[in-house]
């Protein structure tokens, strides 16, 4: 749509809201340290030449240690969720879908619970895997899921997304029976653990573990936006977007493989955090329309900001005992879903 | 120039399309007529390359219609569907600057195709207005204004199908619409229009094209494929044809 530019003024808003966000992320926490200090701690952290005194320098080993990873999580995790559900909506042409329709998430679950019960049968691991073993099986897990969702929607060499997601959702179901059995075979600590992987934790992030999520995360930012004027025409329909010159079948299967990478490294980073894509689309939309070329860059920004303060909220109340991330975003996604599906139907 | 030779698609056992010999030459409007359940959206998704032909095969400018990179065909060749499942509440001019995506004509050419896009599909009024809020013959025009901007500048190298524009417009707009497909043919562009109202077929096209369970059951201009003996064979239906009395062209209605 050649002839008018993204929208500026609202990536600039939300950008300043995401450095503002990611500051209290690092000053905000239950070791309580002067603003002053955590100040001097972030200027030294940030390479300046400041001279600490001892609680300053406390202060930058629990913001360099614990804060500033934990931080940097949740803006990956968030960019990540937030533009995958922009990229679902767009492959389903539905403002209400989710990347969890894919069977990304199901699988990760699966994955998750298989290594949490199944692994400590099987030994000894190696000992260099040990503190990724889950991640790694969460993310198998998600791209095998999908990969088959993938396949059976192929009919005569073209996706059809309606049995993508009548896929999705049988194999959704398959993949709960097989956790549920995992779970009636568990012992206690493996269903704790489980359980709480599957409500969904930034806690105990450290740099290994943010990474893969950064780098992802930074590859889908650079990489969607491009995609923005092929997820508009997909939205006016497959055979529009056929005729208007675009490659539908790769364009999906781009979609596809994006977002199986990114959410099933964000789940195995982080476990299960809901509604964030369904979420952060939909706020961005209601300000700027649905333009991809706006909504992609805006939406990267708004999930970093959603999930820091979801995460403050999570941590800060209840300080030092923390909710877990998952259950803040169903808490408040769940009733803006159902706020969202009224005004659907009093619109139509 | 868009041509069809021997286009046969079969569906479930049955030949949705048997054998249809088609050619839409520079300049022309045809028309493609016939009644539920012939093949005319069929012909449509064949001739679009939406569906793969189980025999014959398809041409634009003389080269076979899969053999066209993407963005080549789409600077040439347009498609109207018959409705829209846009879901996404799009300003209308983002829409109709869809149509510029397949052209690299540069800001000011682009601005201006859709001006005179919106103009001519008579939606300017509604440019910026939701799509979603419009009622469904305004939704059509906007689609309408769409592919008019793909096809802008209009010239002998523009092909446009479009599948029953006129169904969902009032009296004003049917001839509005029409009015502005004509001007494009006559700017050059090769037309394809599947039309039910027989008689806005015989005021608006050059040639007719009637389809029946598949084949073509007669083609060429109106006055050749007009008859009533014809028509009550392939619409099941007694049909009038006479002239129109202050126009030069023909009128159906049933007897």
């Amino acid at each position: 749509m050649p002839a008018y530019a993204p929208s500026r003024p609202l990536l600039y808003f939300l950008a300043s809201l995401l450095v503002l966000a990611f500051w209290l992320s690092l000053v905000v926490g239950p070791t309580g340290m002067a603003l002053a200090d955590a100040w001097r701690a972030i200027m030294h952290l940030l390479g300046a030449p400041v001279d600490l005194g001892e609680a300053q320098a406390r202060a930058a080993l629990i913001i360099g240690q614990i804060r500033l990873p934990r931080a940097l999580l949740a803006v990956g995790v968030g960019a990540i969720l937030a533009m995958t559900g922009v990229a679902m909506q767009g492959l389903f042409r539905n403002p209400l879908a989710d990347p969890a329709l894919i069977g990304v998430s199901s699988g990760a679950s699966l994955g998750a619970a298989a290594a949490i019960v199944l692994l400590p049968l099987l030994g000894q691991l190696p000992a260099g895997l040990e503190p990724y073993w889950l991640s790694i099986c969460a993310f198998l897990g998600g791209l095998a899921i999908t990969s088959m969702v993938y396949r059976l929607g192929r009919r005569d060499g073209r996706t059809d997304v309606a049995t993508m997601l009548l896929a999705g959702i049988a194999l959704t179901a398959l993949a709960g029976a097989c956790i549920g059995l995992l779970t009636y075979l568990a012992d206690d600590t493996a269903l704790r653990s489980l359980m709480f992987w599957n409500l969904g934790s930034l806690g105990g992030a450290t740099l290994p573990r943010v990474w893969p999520v950064l780098a992802v995360g930074l590859a889908l930012v650079l990489w969607l936006p491009r995609r923005a004027n092929a997820l508009n025409v997909l939205l006016l329909g497959e055979s529009e977007a056929r005729h208007l010159g675009f490659p539908v079948e790769a364009i999906k299967r781009e979609l596809v493989l994006c977002t199986a990478l990114g959410v099933g490294v964000a789940v195995a980073a982080v476990g299960m955090i809901g509604f964030v894509g369904l979420i952060v689309p939909h706020l961005v939309r209601l300000a700027t329309g649905p333009d991809h070329r706006t909504l992609l860059p805006a939406s990267a920004l708004a999930g970093g900001v959603l999930l820091l303060l979801a995460d403050l909220l999570a941590r800060v109340p209840l300080a030092p005992a923390e909710l877990p991330i998952g259950l803040v975003t169903a808490l408040l996604g769940a009733p803006f879903f159902l706020w969202l599906l009224a005004r659907r139907a009093d619109r139509c | 120039m868009l041509t069809a030779r021997g286009l046969t698609i079969l569906r479930g056992g049955r030949r949705a399309l048997d054998g249809v010999e088609l050619a839409v030459p520079p300049g022309q409007v045809l028309a493609v007529l016939g009644p539920n359940g012939a093949g005319k959206s069929t012909l449509i998704d064949a001739l679009t390359g939406e569906l793969a032909p189980s025999a014959g095969e398809v041409a634009l400018h003389g080269q076979p219609l899969p053999r066209w990179p993407g963005e080549a065909r789409a600077q040439r060749l347009a498609v109207l569907p018959q409705r829209s499942t846009l879901e996404f509440a799009f300003r209308v001019d983002e829409i109709v600057a869809m149509g510029r995506l397949p052209h690299a004509s540069g800001r000011s050419a682009d601005a201006q195709a859709i001006e005179l896009a919106l103009a001519q599909a008579d939606v300017t009024h509604l440019r910026a207005r939701n799509y979603l809020s419009l009622s469904g013959g305004e939704r059509q025009r906007v689609q309408l204004a769409r592919v008019l901007a793909q096809l802008w500048p209009a010239s002998a190298d523009r092909v446009l199908l479009l599948d029953e524009p006129t169904a969902a417009l009032d009296p004003l707009h049917q001839i509005a619409v029409l009015e502005a497909v004509k001007q494009l043919a006559t700017a050059g562009a090769a037309v394809l229009m599947v039309l039910h109202d027989l008689s806005l077929a015989a005021r608006f096209a050059d040639r007719l094209l009637l389809l029946d369970k598949g084949r073509v059951a007669c083609v060429g201009e109106p006055e050749a494929v007009l008859r009533s003996s014809t028509l009550s064979d392939v619409f099941g239906l007694a049909l009038s044809v006479e002239r129109h009395p202050e126009r030069d062209h023909l009128l159906v209605f049933p007897r």
